[in-house]
């Protein structure tokens, strides 16, 4: 394995100052050159893919803004990787446009659009030496022999492989294969770069690794727009800046990562990303303290935020993080709830603690407890209200 | 700690597994070992009863043997090329190129191999033959007195029917070959800017290599055997060494000339095998099945 700290920070610089593709070298415009592409974002506009009469995608507009990470995040056959095959030409939409940049890329084949990708199986190519690996876009954008040299040497350096360069893909291990194709993936200096879930055949101390290279890179190269699919949550929060999540071919949350972790805007989100708890709620006043929202569970009265306009008597959903909630309830009656303990799990650095409260299970998760409740037992746990937020209880529409 | 004991004098231990090796091997030495050997015999008796390679000398020497020696290479090597490089473009459309049926027929490639050869030019003598569907429809249309086309007697008509015969040999290992290339990689290099050309000379071609290396040197060791077609077609002045053969023996009774040119071709063959071997060997491992 390469050393830890594999980003190089100087090298990334002459990455991002070095002339862009497909200029041969600098000074010297090629035929057909395309013209300077950092900064350029993707917009998708209402794309829809359908294969044999089967809708796989359905709809989608996403925009992605220029330096920005955003990541699809969503089940097998939600979607996403059909977005990001859209986005670089290997499926053709049924409907819609495709832009990268201003350029609408949209009939566009996969060579002239300018993108950099990274696919889960690295898809290095077997009986190339890593630097003719890392050359191919190069080479095949036609660059002059001294600047793929050149351009080879310093991606790999940033990637910290610079010492791997003439060994095959087989003698690498699997995360030295990703930074490979990272690096081969950003020679072209594409416009921007389809990550199809880069991590997920790494086992759990390398992706973890990587992950901070991947988030370490793009600080370095903060033009690089990146569009990151995923069915990892950690991966999404982590990297991106903004989070997309599909199901069955639509787009059913979207919004800044933050935003969307906190306050989910449907069932599906909610659970999906974090499996937050969900109890359902009757909405009582939409206004009632400091822009909280009072809705009853039972017997209790919870406060909450309640930022998708619901209408009081409505039912929905209380959705509130199991990291949130606390076992011991803090002073005052306010968000506090009994339940019989049913399970208590000790996971190495934390508790997981499942509870029956009125019928619903609610599950908390906290440091290592010394005396950790037992099964059976009644429990008393309270979060604050900034922390819980009430959702629409129909699991529809996008975010 | 515990000792490991080797025990001494060990004797060899009669296995009756052994045995079962003894009844193929007396079926091969009857049914082909003892041939060939009669075979090799009567070629270096030459007719004769002391053992010499005088005869070989005379036939080795002989302008008849050394022209069907070249047609035979020729024409084997011709062959070969024809077959790698259909072989190859047909392969990559099947797999690259999607389209309805391409798996039916692939499917349908398999039942070429088990057709006899000679159906393939008694097919061609009904298209391209003097009284065929081409020369009979040119001759109507174009009111020509002599059948324009003529190329099935030449060694470009063998050569043909070589080619529509043994693709199949040369498209079975590469279609295998073909299915074991990761999509991701052809998509990757497509993304990275690179054209069909460059991906094909790239990315497929290098993957191929061993399945176009086992698939051509197994068309070279058919084409060289080659009888049936050559006979078939009757190609005017094409004789090869299987050919040849069976001119000295069956129609001039020479059998020991016939003997000395099939130790040749049966050399030539071994040779040719010894190669597809190598190459199966050389290009082993987890790409062995393939080939």
């Amino acid at each position: 394995m390469a050393p830890d700290a594999v980003i190089d920070r100087e090298q990334t610089a002459a990455w991002a100052a070095a002339p862009v593709l497909p200029g041969p070298v600098a000074g010297q415009a090629s035929p057909g050159a395309v013209p300077s592409n950092h900064g350029g974002g993707i917009t998708l506009e209402d794309v829809t893919v359908s294969y044999k009469g089967i809708t796989v995608l359905e709809r989608l507009s996403l925009d992605v803004r220029p330096g920005e990470i955003m990541a699809i995040i969503g089940p097998s056959g939600s979607g996403k990787t059909t977005a990001l095959r859209a986005v670089a030409g290997f499926v053709r939409p049924t409907s819609g446009r495709i832009r990268i940049g201003e350029r609408d890329v949209t009939d566009l084949p996969p060579a002239v659009r300018d993108i950099g990708m990274v696919v889960q199986n690295y898809a290095l190519f077997p009986h190339m030496r890593v630097d003719e690996n890392v050359a191919f876009g190069l080479r095949a954008r036609r660059e002059a022999n001294e600047a793929v040299r050149a351009q080879v040497a310093a991606c790999l350096r940033m990637v910290g492989m610079e010492g791997y360069a003439r060994r095959y893909p087989r003698e690498l291990s699997g995360g030295q294969q990703q930074r490979i194709a990272i690096a081969r993936a950003l020679a072209i200096r594409p416009r921007v770069l389809l990550l199809d879930e880069p991590l997920s055949a790494l086992d759990a101390q390398i992706r973890r690794s990587m992950l901070d290279e991947l988030a370490r890179l793009h600080r370095d190269l903060p033009s690089l727009t990146v569009l990151y699919v995923t069915h990892d949550q950690t991966e999404a929060l982590t990297l991106a800046d903004r989070i997309a999540i599909m199901r069955g071919g639509r787009l059913i949350a979207f919004g800044e990562s933050q935003a969307i972790y906190r306050a989910p805007p449907n069932r599906f989100a909610a659970e999906f990303l974090g499996h937050a708890n969900l109890l359902p709620v009757t909405l009582e006043a939409p206004d009632a303290e400091h822009g909280l929202a009072r809705a009853r569970f039972g017997a209790s009265t919870l406060l909450a935020a309640s930022p998708h306009g619901l209408l009081p008597g409505q039912g929905c959903l209380l959705c509130i993080r199991q990291h949130d909630i606390t076992l011991r309830p803090a002073e005052g009656p306010a968000n506090t709830l009994a339940g019989i303990v049913r399970a208590v799990r000790w996971q190495g650095d934390l508790h997981s603690i499942l509870l029956d409260v009125e019928g619903c299970q609610l599950r908390l998760s906290c440091t290592p407890l010394r005396e950790p409740p037992a099964v059976g037992a009644v429990a008393q746990v309270h979060f604050a209200a900034a922390d819980a937020s009430l959702i629409p209880e129909e699991a529809a529409g996008n975010g | 700690m515990a000792s490991v004991s080797v025990p001494m004098g060990q004797r060899i231990r009669f296995d009756m597994r052994n045995v079962w090796i003894a009844p193929p091997l007396l079926i091969l030495a009857v049914l082909f070992f003892y041939p060939l050997s009669l075979i090799a015999g009567v070629s270096l008796a030459g007719g004769g009863h002391s053992i010499s390679l005088s005869h070989y000398t005379a036939v080795l020497g002989s302008a008849l043997f050394r022209n069907a020696l070249l047609h035979t290479i020729g024409i084997a090597l011709a062959s070969s090329a024809g077959c790698l490089a259909l072989g190859f473009t047909l392969s990559l459309i099947l797999s690259f190129v999607p389209f309805p049926g391409a798996r039916i027929l692939a499917r349908l490639i398999d039942t070429f191999i088990a057709l006899p050869t000679f159906l393939v030019a008694l097919a061609f003598t009904f298209i391209y033959g003097s009284a065929g569907v081409l020369n009979e429809s040119l001759m109507r249309l174009l009111h020509l007195p002599l059948a324009p086309v003529d190329f099935l007697y030449s060694p470009w008509g063998v050569i043909l029917a070589e080619v529509t015969v043994y693709t199949p040999f040369v498209m079975r290992p590469l279609l295998a070959a073909f299915s074991l290339i990761e999509q991701a990689q052809i998509e990757v290099a497509c993304g990275l800017g690179a054209g069909p050309f460059r991906v094909i000379r790239q990315i497929i071609l290098p993957a191929a290599i061993p399945a176009l290396l086992a698939g051509g040197s197994l068309c070279l060791l058919l084409t060289v055997n080659e009888f049936g077609i050559v006979l078939f077609i009757g190609a005017k002045g094409v004789i090869t060494l299987p050919l040849l053969v069976y001119d000295k023996a069956i129609q001039e009774f020479d059998y020991p000339t016939a003997c000395v040119i099939a130790v040749v071709n049966v050399a030539l063959s071994l040779s040719l095998y010894s190669l597809y071997r190598m190459i199966m060997s050389r290009f082993g491992g987890a790409r062995a099945g393939l080939v």
